[in-house]
């Protein structure tokens, strides 16, 4: 069995490494997206046209787009023809924390599509009346959907952004195409170097990706079970 | 008893991963193509078709063009050796052959033989077998035109940026030598790189000089070579592995096409308007 993992020897692969750069990704776009997802839901349900008008086009457009494309657009469309840099230029590390903080920008414009729709299909299962009984306490809009409304609307959605957040985590596979060293660009240079060893390979970074879904997964849903609303 | 059903289920399951990798690691004689012809040579003969995998997308080596044909010094070289095994031009089936499949689509049988920049390692050798090499091609730099102070991989220091495809070998080469003086931008596919070094946003792209060549023949006076190889990258064609009498034939064939001229030929038609050096022809190994 042991000869079977002989060529993970390589010094130059760092499965840590790359396995915690998915999870830096995976943190960074889970903290944003839940965010800038809130904030879109926050428009989706406000009483001002425009707003309502932003939200649902902004939703609509980022939804329906790959999020390969949406990934390939932040390097070659913002970083290389625009010149949207998101580190400085002369840092010897600026390459790589630009591609960083662009897949992370990207991460959070996609997935907090899903994060406002899931906030939505929540806000739906708060009664009527708890919104009515704030309006006549004198509760602007504002405080209604803050105070009264999200936490109730959070709680019951638990469990699909649980859903979320793992899709996240395996989508950051595709910050590899812009050259992120996540857990997939590290598997294409053992794709190329091992060719006499292709199916362990995957089944090594299969295995990776159990091991982090998992417990996200038992966390997350015994949260649910212990936040939800009981009505 | 629901346990009882939980632990058999997932034994089933290790069982059948183990089932497997144990296909991966042994060589499974899958026979290929419809005559069950044992080898490649006795196929071609036999069925005068062959199936034959390169690259699309690699101008000057392996592309297809917009009407539908292929063009570069791999298909040459291919059509060459098909040509030797009694098989005409109408009688080749082309088939993508991307890199990471490579070893695949031979061990399925899904082509006969590969002629897609496919340099020879022992690691490979382990899967499949190789005639030639047909080329030695080396790593090298491709820059803008007007870039003056790249002049090899010694001159890259001072922060330099450098765009290669991810995983690739080259790829990896930078990032074990140069490391700690060059910063190295992974993508997905060259022309994304092509892009980058346009847009002036890298220094410098780096792969097979002789890949190199053809992006730069697409740009003309925009890019150049700057010459400098610093790896040796043998080509070969791959085949299915202790295919010895096909070897031995394809070899032969590519010695002929270095004899006769049409290797060179090939080459300057194909990567020579990039002002690429036409080397002299590898000696068969």
């Amino acid at each position: 069995m042991s000869t079977l993992f002989d060529f993970l020897d390589n010094p130059n692969y760092d499965l840590l490494g790359a396995f915690w750069m998915t999870i830096k990704l995976t943190f960074f776009s889970a903290i944003g997206s839940l965010i800038w997802g809130t904030i879109l839901v926050g428009m989706r349900v406000s009483p001002v046209p425009i707003m309502r008008a932003f939200g649902t086009a902004y939703v609509n457009i980022f939804r329906n787009t790959p999020l390969t494309v949406i990934i390939v657009f932040t390097s070659l469309g913002l970083s290389s023809t625009l010149g949207i840099n998101l580190a400085s230029k002369d840092s010897t590390t600026s390459l790589e924390d630009n591609f960083f903080r662009l897949a992370i920008l990207g991460f959070i414009a996609y997935t907090a599509t899903f994060v406002c729709e899931s906030l939505r299909s929540g806000i739906n299962t708060v009664p009527v009346g708890q919104a009515e009984a704030a309006r006549a306490l004198g509760l602007g809009f504002f405080q209604v959907l803050t105070l009264i409304v999200l936490p109730q609307a959070f709680r019951s959605v638990i469990a699909p952004l649980t859903n979320v957040m793992i899709a996240l985590l395996k989508n950051t596979t595709v910050a590899s195409i812009i050259g992120v060293a996540e857990a997939s660009l590290l598997m294409s240079e053992m794709v190329e170097n091992e060719s006499d060893s292709l199916l362990l390979v995957f089944l090594l970074f299969a295995a990776g990706f159990v091991i982090l879904v998992l417990p996200l997964g038992l966390l997350l849903g015994w949260v649910a079970k212990k936040v939800e609303v009981k009505r | 008893m629901r346990l009882n059903r939980v632990l058999r289920m997932s034994a089933a399951v290790v069982a059948a991963g183990l089932a497997l990798s144990a296909c991966g690691g042994g060589g499974s004689d899958a026979g290929s193509g419809s005559s069950g012809a044992k080898n490649l040579v006795a196929k071609a003969k036999n069925d005068k078709k062959l199936t034959i995998g390169i690259k699309f997308d690699q101008p000057g080596l392996g592309q297809k063009q917009a009407d539908g044909t292929y063009a570069g010094f791999d298909v040459d070289v291919a059509k060459y050796i098909a040509k030797e095994l009694g098989v005409e031009e109408s009688g080749i089936t082309w088939k993508e052959a991307q890199s990471a499949q490579r070893e695949d689509l031979i061990k399925k049988g899904e082509v006969d033989f590969i002629v897609a920049t496919y340099s020879i390692t022992d690691k490979r050798k382990n899967e499949v077998s190789f005639a030639g090499p047909y080329f030695i091609a080396h790593q090298d730099l491709l820059v803008q035109a007007e870039n003056t102070d790249i002049t090899g991989p010694e001159s890259l220091t001072g922060n330099k940026k450098l765009c290669s495809v991810k995983g690739s070998t080259p790829a990896q080469n930078v990032k074990e030598k140069y490391a700690k003086e060059v910063q190295l931008q992974e993508v997905g596919k060259y022309t994304d790189c092509v892009t980058s070094l346009l847009n002036k946003t890298v220094d410098a792209m780096t792969t097979d000089d002789v890949i190199l060549a053809g992006y730069a023949a697409q740009q003309p006076g925009k890019l150049k070579l700057v010459g400098k190889g610093f790896t040796d990258e043998k080509y070969g064609v791959g085949l299915k592995k202790d295919d010895t009498e096909s070897v031995t034939a394809i070899n032969n064939a590519i010695k002929k096409m270095q004899q006769d001229g049409a290797w060179k030929a090939a080459l300057e038609k194909n990567v020579g308007p990039s002002g690429y050096k036409i080397p002299e022809p590898p000696a068969i190994s």
